[in-house]
C-alpha cells in the first residue's frame, strides 16, 4: 500500500467523501487498510474510461495496483466511478514545481502546493530547490520528502541544488542528497542559471555516478541584467528591458556540447524560443543525452499580453522567467512538443502572493502558477490544435517526466499489475478560469478571464482518490 | 468613465489638434498680467513623483494653479513610499483625499497604467521608466508648430539615447499622428532592436541626416550608458553624435533645435548652439505650462474628458 | 427634419438685423459722447462679428475708429462640468488695452444672463474699464441674474421651451434670428454655437 497508509491527517482538512453507493460503505469500512486519506478502499471500479482517448472500459483497482481491464460490468468494489465519456491518463508528473516550503509558506506550502496538483491530475511533483533555506543538503531534501508523504496529495520528489545555496560557487553535496531518503535524482539551481562552464561541467560529470540529471536554467546572467521582457517589438514599445532570446540559447548550446563532451545527462527547463528548439533538435541529432521541458504558459501565451490583455497593460501577472516570447516562438514550442525535440510539458508552478504581483511591472515577482490548468492549457495548444492526441498527452505529461526524473512508479502504461496512478480527465468541459477557486495558496494565474477546455474530475494515486468529482478529497 | 493621458498614443489626430489648439489661446492668458483662471476651482491635482524632476513638477505645477486647481505634492523622498508603501497603497492613499487627477513621474515602465487601474481620477503620465513622456511630446509639437508654423511633412531628428528615452517614443507616436516625419538618429547600441517597427526612420548618420532636416532634437545622453559599454567614450560619442558648430552650419536656414533638458552641454550639444537664437529650449519651458494647462483643462474642465485614452 | 422646419420660424431677416445693429450704433455714439474712449468686445463667435459690424457702422457715421476685440468666455463658465470641456474661444483685446475705457460687450441673445457673468470675470482678469455697458441683438428675456442690456436689436418674448438661433453672413453665410420650438430645437441643439445651451 502507499507510503502515505502511515501518515495521518488533520480530520478537518478532508474535503469530501467517497461518493460511491450507499450500499457498498459498509464494504467500505470493512475493508480493512488505510488508504493516504484516512479512508479505507481496497476495491476500486472505474467504469468506462477511454484509456489514452480509446474505446471506453473499465478499471478495476485492487490494493494500488491496476488488477484489470476490460468489461467489468457487475464487479463490487468498494468504491465505483462512473468515468463515461472521461479519458483516462496515466497520473500526470511534474518536472518542475515551486512548493516555496520551507520558506515562503505565505506563498505555498507543501500541502497546498500538492493539493493543487492533486486537482491538476498529478499524481508525483519535483519540488524544486530554491526554497529557504536552499535545498542544498540531504535534510532539506528530506524535510520536504517527508512532509509530501505526510500530506499524501501526491508523491513530491525533491530536486537538489547544483551549489550551495544557488550561489554558483561551490557544488553542493550532490551524492549525500542523492543518497538520502529523498533518492535525489534530479539537480537544479532552477531561477539561477549555472552560468560558470567549469561549474556546469563538473556536476554534470558527479551525477553520472549516481544517474543523476542536471536540469539547467538557461539565462546567460549578463545578457538578461535588469531584464523584463522578451526582447522584441513589445519590449521596445513598452520600454522594458529587453530579455534577448540569445541569453537562454548561448547557453543551451553551451550545455549541450558540455554534456556531449562529459556524456553526461542535461535536462533543459523551460525552453521558450525557437533557437533553443533548434539546437536542441541538433544535440539529439547527434544522439546526445539531451531532454528539454516546456511549460504550458509558453505554449499559449505570449509577450503581446504585457502590451494588452482583459487584465490591463503591464499586468505582471504576464512577468515570467523565462519571458513570455512571440507567436513564433510559441508555434515552434508546440511542433517541437508534438515531434518529440521537446520531451514533456512541466509546469515551473511558482506561487507569488497578492502584493508580490499588485505592483508595477519591475517591482513584481516572476512566475506563475500552473499546476491546475496545465492540462488544460495542453489540450488548448495542442490536442484542439492536432498536435498531440491523448497518447501523446500521457507521454509528454507522465511518461517521459517520469522516465526523467527516474520516478519507477509513475508515467507506467494503464494495465494490469501498474501501480495505479490515474487521472480521469474531462475534454468537452469548458470553464472559465477562477482565480479565486484554486487549491493553491496563491492566485497569480495568467488565465484569469479566460476560458479553458477540460476538467480533470479524478486523481488517483496507487489507486487512493485524491479529487473526486473535482474535489479534493 | 475614467480617461487618463497616459500613451502619445491615446492621442488620436483630433485630440493631439484639440490640445495644440488649446494650448494656443492659453498662451496670450500666460503674456497678461493676471494670469490665473478659475476653470478648475475646487478639483484636486496630485504630483506624484516617485523621481526627481523638479522641472516637470514645478512646470505641472503651474499649470494647475493657474487653472485655480489645488495642488498637492506627494514626492517619494522623505515620504511613507520610501518606508516601503506599494504604489497601490499610495493610490488608495489619493483615491480617499479625492484626487481629481494625478500626476504621475516613476522610474518604472508603466506605472501610470497601474496606478489607472487603482484610482477612478485622471492619471497624467509625467514620464515613467523608459517608456513615455506624453506632455513633453505635445510641448514639442506645440512649440515646432509655434516656430514653423505647421507640423505636417515637417522633417524631424531625433538625436542620441533613443533606447532609454522616454521623450522619444512619445515623440514618435504624436508626431506621426500628426502628420510630421521622424528619423532617429543613434549608434546602433541605442537603438531598440525592434526599432524597424516604429513609425520612423532610422539612421546612424547624423551629418546624412541634418541637411534635410527642419527640427533637430537632442536627446539627454547619460554617462553612466558609457560604463553599460553602450558607446566607448564621452568624447567619441560628442564627435559622432554631439550638435556642434560646424554639424550646426549645415542646417538649413529655419531649421529649429530642440532639447527637452536638462543639457549636457558639450556632449550632446554644444553651448553656442544650446543658446543660438534657433534653440527652442527656453521656449519649450515656458510652452510646456502651457500645454500641460491645456491637457488638464480638456481632462478635468468638463463633465468628462475630452480626449485621452479609456482605462 | 420637415417638422423642424415647420417650427422653425425667422423673426428677424437680413434687413431687420442691419436696421438693429445700425440703431445700436447710433445709441452708442449718443451715450457716450461719441464713442470716446469706447471699446467693443464681442463674445465668440457670433458676438464678436456682431462687435465689429457695430465698429463699421460707428466709422461710417462719425468717422471714429473704435478699437474692437473679443473675449472667450469659456473658462469662466459656471457650466462647465454639464458637458465635455469644450474648445477655447478666442481672446483678442485691442492693443490699447481696456483700463480706464468704457467696454461695451457684445453678444448675439440675452437670456439667462450666465455668458455675461461670465463675461464680466474674465474683464475683471484682463483689466479694470471705467465702466461696462451690454450690447445685445436679441433680448429673449428669462434672466436668471440681475443683469440687464444698455442696448438691445429687437426684445424677443419666448418661452423657455423654446430656442432663438442667429445666424450671421461671416460664419453661416446668411443672417436672419430664428426661433425654434421645443421639438425642432432638440434636433438642431448640435449645430448651435458652444454658448446656445445656456440660453
Amino acid at each position: 500500500m502507499s507510503p502515505g497508509g502511515t501518515a495521518k491527517r488533520e480530520t478537518g482538512h478532508v474535503t469530501g467523501h467517497v461518493t460511491g453507493p450507499e450500499t457498498e460503505r459498509d464494504n467500505e469500512r470493512d475493508a480493512g487498510e488505510t488508504g493516504p486519506r484516512g479512508r479505507a478502499v481496497t476495491t476500486v471500479l472505474i467504469r468506462r474510461a477511454r484509456v489514452l482517448g480509446g474505446e471506453p472500459r473499465d478499471i478495476l483497482i485492487r490494493d494500488g495496483v491496476v488488477a484489470e481491464l476490460g468489461d467489468l460490468s457487475g464487479t463490487a468494489a468498494g468504491l465505483t466511478v462512473d468515468a463515461d465519456g472521461l479519458i483516462a491518463l496515466p497520473g500526470l508528473v511534474d518536472l518542475h514545481t515551486h512548493l516555496r516550503e520551507p520558506g515562503r509558506e505565505d506563498a505555498e506550502t507543501v500541502e497546498t502546493g500538492t493539493q493543487a496538483a492533486a486537482v491538476g491530475g498529478y499524481t508525483a511533483v519535483h519540488a524544486m530547490a530554491n526554497t529557504s533555506p536552499v535545498a542544498d543538503t540531504a535534510g532539506v531534501v528530506e524535510q520536504v520528502w517527508r512532509l509530501g508523504r505526510q500530506y499524501g496529495h501526491c508523491d513530491v520528489q525533491p530536486v537538489g541544488a547544483v551549489t550551495s545555496g544557488l550561489e554558483g560557487r561551490q557544488l553542493a553535496e550532490l551524492g549525500a542528497m542523492a543518497d538520502s531518503a529523498a533518492r535525489v535524482r534530479v539537480f537544479s539551481d532552477d531561477g539561477k542559471c549555472v552560468s560558470d562552464a567549469v561549474l556546469m561541467r563538473r556536476a554534470l560529470e558527479y551525477v553520472k555516478a549516481f544517474g543523476g540529471v542536471v536540469a539547467q536554467h538557461a539565462q546567460e546572467p549578463r545578457l538578461t541584467e535588469g531584464a523584463q521582457l522578451n526582447e522584441g517589438e513589445v519590449s521596445g514599445r513598452l520600454g522594458l528591458t529587453g530579455w534577448p532570446a540569445v541569453a537562454e540559447e548561448a547557453i543551451i548550446a553551451r550545455d549541450c556540447l558540455l554534456a556531449a563532451h562529459v556524456g553526461s545527462r542535461l535536462h533543459v527547463c523551460h525552453v521558450s524560443t525557437a533557437g533553443s528548439v533548434e539546437i536542441i533538435r541538433w544535440a539529439k541529432s547527434k544522439g546526445w543525452d539531451v531532454t528539454a521541458e516546456v511549460t504550458p504558459h509558453h505554449l499559449l501565451l505570449t509577450d503581446a499580453f504585457a502590451e494588452s490583455s482583459p487584465l490591463g497593460p503591464y499586468n505582471p501577472i504576464y512577468k515570467v522567467n523565462p519571458p513570455l516570447r512571440t507567436q513564433d516562438d510559441v508555434r515552434a514550442l508546440r511542433e517541437a512538443l508534438a515531434d518529440g525535440t521537446i520531451d514533456c510539458v512541466a509546469t515551473d508552478h511558482a506561487p507569488h502572493p497578492v502584493e508580490d504581483k499588485e505592483t508595477e511591472w519591475g517591482a513584481a515577482a516572476m512566475g506563475m502558477i500552473g499546476l491546475e490548468t496545465a492540462l488544460s492549457v495542453v489540450q488548448e495548444a495542442m490536442v484542439e490544435t492536432g498536435l498531440l492526441d491523448w497518447a501523446g498527452v500521457a507521454d509528454r505529461m507522465s511518461v517521459r517526466p517520469a522516465r526523467i526524473g527516474r520516478l519507477a512508479a509513475h508515467g507506467r502504461p494503464i494495465e494490469p499489475g501498474a501501480p495505479a496512478n490515474i487521472t480521469l480527465y474531462d475534454p468537452s468541459a469548458r470553464q472559465p478560469v477562477d482565480p479565486g477557486s484554486m487549491a493553491s495558496r496563491s492566485r497569480n494565474t495568467p488565465y484569469e478571464g479566460m476560458t479553458l477546455p477540460g476538467r480533470v474530475v479524478a486523481t488517483f494515486l496507487r489507486g487512493t482518490p485524491t479529487v473526486l468529482e473535482g474535489k479534493l478529497v | 468613465m475614467k480617461s487618463h493621458l497616459i500613451s502619445a498614443g491615446d492621442l488620436s489626430r483630433d485630440d493631439a489638434l484639440l490640445i495644440l489648439d488649446t494650448a494656443e489661446e492659453l498662451a496670450r492668458v500666460s503674456e497678461r498680467s493676471i494670469k490665473k483662471l478659475p476653470t478648475l476651482r475646487g478639483r484636486t491635482v496630485v504630483n506624484l513623483f516617485f523621481e526627481d524632476s523638479t522641472r516637470t513638477r514645478i512646470s505641472f505645477e503651474a499649470a494647475a494653479k493657474r487653472l485655480s486647481a489645488d495642488v498637492i505634492n506627494f514626492s517619494a523622498k522623505g515620504s511613507s513610499v520610501s518606508k516601503g508603501e506599494s504604489l497601490k497603497d499610495t493610490a488608495l492613499t489619493l483615491e480617499a483625499m479625492g484626487a481629481d487627477a494625478v500626476v504621475i513621474r516613476h522610474p518604472a515602465s508603466g506605472a501610470p497604467h497601474r496606478l489607472a487601474t487603482w484610482v477612478r481620477g485622471s492619471v497624467v503620465n509625467a514620464g515613467d521608466g523608459t517608456h513615455e513622456h506624453p506632455t513633453q511630446a505635445l510641448l514639442d509639437a506645440f512649440s515646432m508648430r509655434r516656430r514653423l508654423g505647421r507640423l505636417e511633412g515637417l522633417k524631424v531628428a531625433v538625436v542620441g539615447d533613443v533606447l532609454h528615452s522616454r521623450v522619444a517614443r512619445s515623440n514618435v507616436l504624436l508626431l506621426h499622428t500628426l502628420g510630421a516625419e521622424v528619423t532617429l538618429v543613434a549608434p546602433p547600441t541605442l537603438l531598440p532592436v525592434s526599432v524597424e517597427t516604429w513609425p520612423c526612420q532610422v539612421s546612424y548618420d547624423l551629418d546624412a541626416v541634418l541637411p534635410k532636416s527642419d527640427v533637430v532634437m537632442m536627446l539627454r545622453v547619460q554617462l553612466e550608458r558609457m560604463n553599460a559599454a553602450y558607446f566607448p567614450s564621452a568624447r567619441e560619442y560628442s564627435r559622432r553624435y554631439g550638435l556642434d558648430r560646424d554639424r550646426f552650419a549645415r542646417l538649413h536656414d529655419d531649421a529649429i533645435v530642440m532639447h527637452p533638458g536638462p543639457m549636457n552641454r558639450g556632449m550632446e550639444i554644444s553651448a553656442e548652439v544650446a543658446d543660438s537664437r534657433r534653440s527652442t529650449v527656453t521656449e519649450q519651458v515656458a510652452n510646456g505650462v502651457t500645454v500641460r494647462m491645456a491637457v488638464l483643462y480638456l481632462l478635468l474642465g468638463g463633465s468628462e474628458p475630452a480626449i485621452g485614452g479609456a482605462e | 427634419m420637415s417638422d423642424a422646419r415647420n417650427q422653425a420660424r425667422a423673426v428677424l431677416e437680413g434687413p431687420d438685423i442691419h436696421r438693429a445693429l445700425t440703431r445700436i450704433a447710433h445709441e452708442i455714439l449718443e451715450r457716450t459722447k461719441g464713442a470716446q474712449s469706447v471699446v467693443l468686445l464681442g463674445i465668440p463667435t457670433r458676438g464678436a462679428t456682431l462687435a465689429r459690424r457695430i465698429a463699421e457702422r460707428i466709422a461710417q457715421f462719425e468717422g471714429v475708429k473704435v478699437p474692437v476685440g473679443a473675449i472667450d468666455i469659456t473658462m469662466y463658465r459656471d457650466d462647465l462640468r454639464m458637458r465635455p470641456a469644450r474648445p477655447l474661444g478666442r481672446t483678442e483685446l485691442p492693443a490699447e488695452g481696456v483700463d480706464g475705457r468704457t467696454v461695451v460687450l457684445v453678444d448675439d441673445v440675452l437670456y439667462s444672463g450666465r455668458t455675461v457673468r461670465a463675461a464680466l470675470d474674465a474683464l475683471n482678469d484682463v483689466g479694470r474699464p471705467r465702466a461696462v455697458q451690454l450690447a445685445t441683438l436679441v433680448d429673449r428675456g428669462h434672466r436668471e441674474l440681475p443683469i440687464r442690456a444698455d442696448y438691445v436689436g429687437k426684445n424677443l418674448p419666448t418661452s423657455k421651451t423654446e430656442k432663438v438661433k442667429v445666424f450671421l453672413e461671416e460664419t453661416d453665410g446668411r443672417d436672419a434670428v430664428v426661433l425654434i420650438r421645443e421639438d425642432a430645437a432638440r434636433d438642431t441643439q448640435h449645430s448651435g454655437d458652444s454658448k446656445e445651451d445656456a440660453r
